[in-house]
């Protein structure tokens, strides 16, 4: 026997005790995601005990070092695992901001002493991140960031203002970008820090979205004290590491794009009937549904090439700038489409007869997709400078 | 996996460096100009055909190379690159497809190292009306004891005029919208009753129109079984459309190419004009779905040889979105190069041209997004 048999047999043995049949259930809603944290959010007790099991083996994030509370599986076992979980359906133990983007720029940036004491609170799920980064005047033009840090020896005072910060109000500690010197150019002086937000002088405020939900806030520091020792990499360098987190953010919501589920033309076939030769009755809709659908699947055929690239080693560097770009775009316009194909059952609000307004929330949800973490116009301007090498104005 | 491997690497280099060489816009250009008797350079179709490119995707047993259609398609994407005019697509592409699909072994053995060597040039003989429509097939055969008397006409027959040996498509029974009585006939030229006029298309390369009048043939010459032509012919129709995907590719990123090469250096108002982000977002947009195109086009190309029985669906993808993003190309290419751009002295009107023609054979956008609408299911 192989040793990736034989991982493979035991970790079905594993799952088949372990994991609880809830837990095997599709997800349904944003409910079914645990993020874990102090305080966590549990739609399911179950979801704990899953993350504490899974944790217990490193498998919350298996690809991440064993001495950082990750399961130091390599690329194949790493597959299998995934394999072996979706055999028997089993849902991801734990998503976090810590998982997906923080910890790639720990592992990079960070010094031996923030490694061991930030990853591992990550795998346990113990500690929930969010992400510092917009300010009411610095969006797409981020590297203008404000909130500033000053320097009182062995830590900083930081005062300013955050906004979009995506669940400010659920999480423990924030990785901010903040300011600690202003005499440069905008990219220099900015710095990466870390701190809790229950410190003293952290507030935040919900903001109420079109779609009626609220995952973002405004996040206010008045004279929030930050360890020095929380700081990731040099004073005055962190719009590097900014980037490469941002790298990561863009491959995170460009994923949306190449969601599936059943065809939408299929569905369209029920909605608005078929014509004498079985084809949807109205030509015009179905010439908007096969065009999304032949982008959706040449945008999935991309994103499988560019992983092959990467496992070759050849890669393609801002190719995450044209998932981002192309794949929130294709969501924005699958949900249009949601609402074409459901026609008055995608407008309701609420109510059991709407799933309490479902598809008209995702629908203005996505429109989000091609502003945050760089809007659709910097995306488009990092493929024409970068990859095309096009002058600046 | 989604990526070439060592041997393709070397066949992509090896055909970009020899066309890039030898059969560039600018010999196409001599060619049209001069009313070239052949319409390409058969010096140089030779030396393709002793490097192999003419039997690239035809089995070694059968003397070719064995490659595959990734081979091909790699080929067919530099020769779209570079306008190179040659019987690859006509020949290599489709009739030599339509024969290890269709043929007998007997038939198989004695055309494929015919064509494999460039000793033969044959071309298929499919199209009737304006429009791609196979199934309305109409060109009649009728059996006259152990012959068939060929009656009808065909037009955009590739290279029509140098061919050796016409497959031609028709129908033997049933009406025109009919999968069974069709059927696929070899006839050779100058064969008593075959007409070839020459016919000048935009693209400036050879088509022409196939007049067959009582056209005898023996039984020997029906390509496979009589009548049953449709799934052979089919597969033959799928694996052309991706095949002429991989040069639509070739075409849209070299016109990208060119025209973002000319943004960084015209100058108007006192900059490049490719300072401009009404130019940017334009030129990164088309890089996006440049990169679509080449990943449906290489799955596509990988189904083909793989035998997935998903090749109809992603036939019609790849050359939907091919048609797609090469006009996209080809218009931007022109409205970016401005007043330059409409002269007969540069270059980008090659490709817009070319382009066209290639998306209209074997089914343009709309055939083929429909087809790919109804093998979806709705």
């Amino acid at each position: 026997m192989t040793d990736l048999t034989q991982f493979r047999a035991e970790a079905r043995e594993w799952l088949e005790h372990n994991c609880p049949p809830t837990m095997r259930e599709p997800v349904r809603s944003f409910e079914d995601y645990y993020m874990g944290g102090r305080n966590p959010e549990v739609g399911h007790p179950d979801q704990q005990l899953w993350c504490e099991r899974m944790a217990q083996r490193g498998w919350t994030v298996p690809h991440w070092p064993r001495e950082y509370g990750g399961g130091g599986l390599n690329a194949e076992e790493q597959r299998v695992l995934r394999e072996e979980m979706a055999r028997i359906g089993a849902r991801r133990p734990l998503d976090s901001f810590g998982i997906s983007m923080l910890g790639p720029a720990l592992l990079k940036f960070g010094n031996e002493e923030q490694k061991q004491e930030h990853l591992p609170p990550i795998c346990r799920g113990e500690i929930r991140w969010c992400q510092g980064y917009s300010e009411p005047n610095a969006g797409s033009d981020l590297a203008s960031l404000q909130t500033r840090a000053e320097d009182q020896g062995d830590h900083y005072i930081i005062n300013g203002q955050k906004v979009w910060t995506s669940y400010a109000d659920k999480a423990d500690w924030i990785f901010c970008l903040v300011r600690t010197d202003n005499s440069g150019s905008k990219h220099e002086g900015i710095s990466f820090v870390l701190f809790d937000m229950a410190s003293p002088g952290v507030t935040t405020r919900p903001i109420r979205l079109i779609s009626g939900s609220s995952p973002f806030c405004e996040t206010f520091f008045d004279n929030v004290r930050a360890e020095k020792k929380n700081r990731i990499g040099e004073e005055g360098k962190g719009w590097a590491i900014a980037k490469y987190l941002l790298t990561h953010e863009r491959e995170m919501i460009s994923g949306f794009g190449a969601s599936s589920g059943p065809s939408l033309g299929k569905k369209a076939l029920e909605t608005v009937g078929t014509d004498a030769d079985g084809r949807l009755d109205n030509s015009a809709l179905r010439h908007s549904i096969a065009q999304y659908q032949l982008d959706a699947r040449c945008f999935a055929a991309t994103m499988a090439r560019v992983g092959d690239e990467v496992k070759a080693g050849q890669g393609l560097g801002a190719a995450s700038s044209i998932f981002k770009y192309y794949g929130t775009e294709l969501n924005k316009r699958r949900n249009e489409l949601n609402l074409a194909v459901a026609g008055e059952s995608a407008l309701g609000w609420e109510g059991q007869v709407y799933c309490d307004g479902e598809m008209a929330r995702s629908w203005l949800r996505s429109k989000g997709n091609s502003i945050e973490g760089g809007t659709s116009e910097v995306q488009l301007n990092i493929v024409a400078k970068r990859v095309l090498g096009l002058p600046d104005a | 996996m989604l990526v070439l491997n060592e041997d393709q690497v070397m066949l992509k280099d090896a055909a970009a460096g020899f066309l890039a060489g030898r059969a560039t816009v600018s010999h196409l250009r001599k060619l049209r100009d001069s009313n070239d008797e052949t319409g390409f350079d058969p010096a140089v179709w030779r030396e393709m055909a002793d490097m192999g490119w003419a039997g690239i995707a035809i089995a070694e047993a059968y003397g070719g190379l064995g490659y595959g259609y990734i081979g091909l398609g790699l080929v067919l994407e530099q020769a779209g690159r570079n306008l190179s005019a040659s019987p690859l697509e006509s020949s290599v592409l489709v009739a030599a497809t339509a024969l290890a699909e269709l043929g007998t072994e007997a038939q198989k053995e004695c055309w494929l190292p015919a064509i494999a060597s460039g000793d033969k040039i044959l071309t298929l003989a499919l199209q009737e009306n304006p429009h791609h429509a196979p199934l309305r097939t109409a060109l009649r055969a009728t059996r006259d004891g152990d012959h068939f008397i060929l009656e009808g006409s065909k037009c955009l027959v590739t290279d029509a005029h140098v061919a050796d040996v016409f497959i031609v498509i028709a129908r033997s029974e049933g009406r025109p919208g009919a999968e069974h009585g069709l059927s696929a006939f070899l006839v050779e030229a100058g064969a008593p009753g075959v007409q070839v006029e020459r016919r000048h298309l935009v693209d400036s390369r050879n088509v022409g129109v196939l007049t067959l009048h009582d056209v005898h043939v023996g039984s020997e010459n029906v390509i496979g079984e009589i009548g049953a032509a449709w799934p052979g012919l089919s597969r033959t129709l799928d694996i052309a459309s991706i095949g002429l995907s991989a040069a639509l590719l070739g075409i849209a990123t070299e016109t990208f190419e060119r025209t973002v090469a000319y943004l960084g250096e015209r100058k108007q108002f006192g900059r490049v004009i490719g300072s401009f982000q009404g130019l940017q977002h334009r030129a990164a947009h088309l890089f996006a779905e440049l990169e679509l195109a080449r990943s449906i086009v290489l799955q596509a190309l990988q189904a083909i040889d793989a035998e997935d029985p998903g090749l109809p669906l992603l036939a019609s993808a790849a050359k939907a979105k091919l048609c797609e993003v090469a006009t996209l190309s080809t218009n931007e290419g022109i409205q970016m190069h401005g007043g330059i751009g409409m002269t007969d002295e540069h270059e980008i009107g090659f490709f817009i041209k070319r382009a066209r023609v290639l998306q209209h054979q074997f089914g343009d956008y709309h055939y083929h997004l429909d087809r790919f609408a109804r093998l979806s299911g709705f």
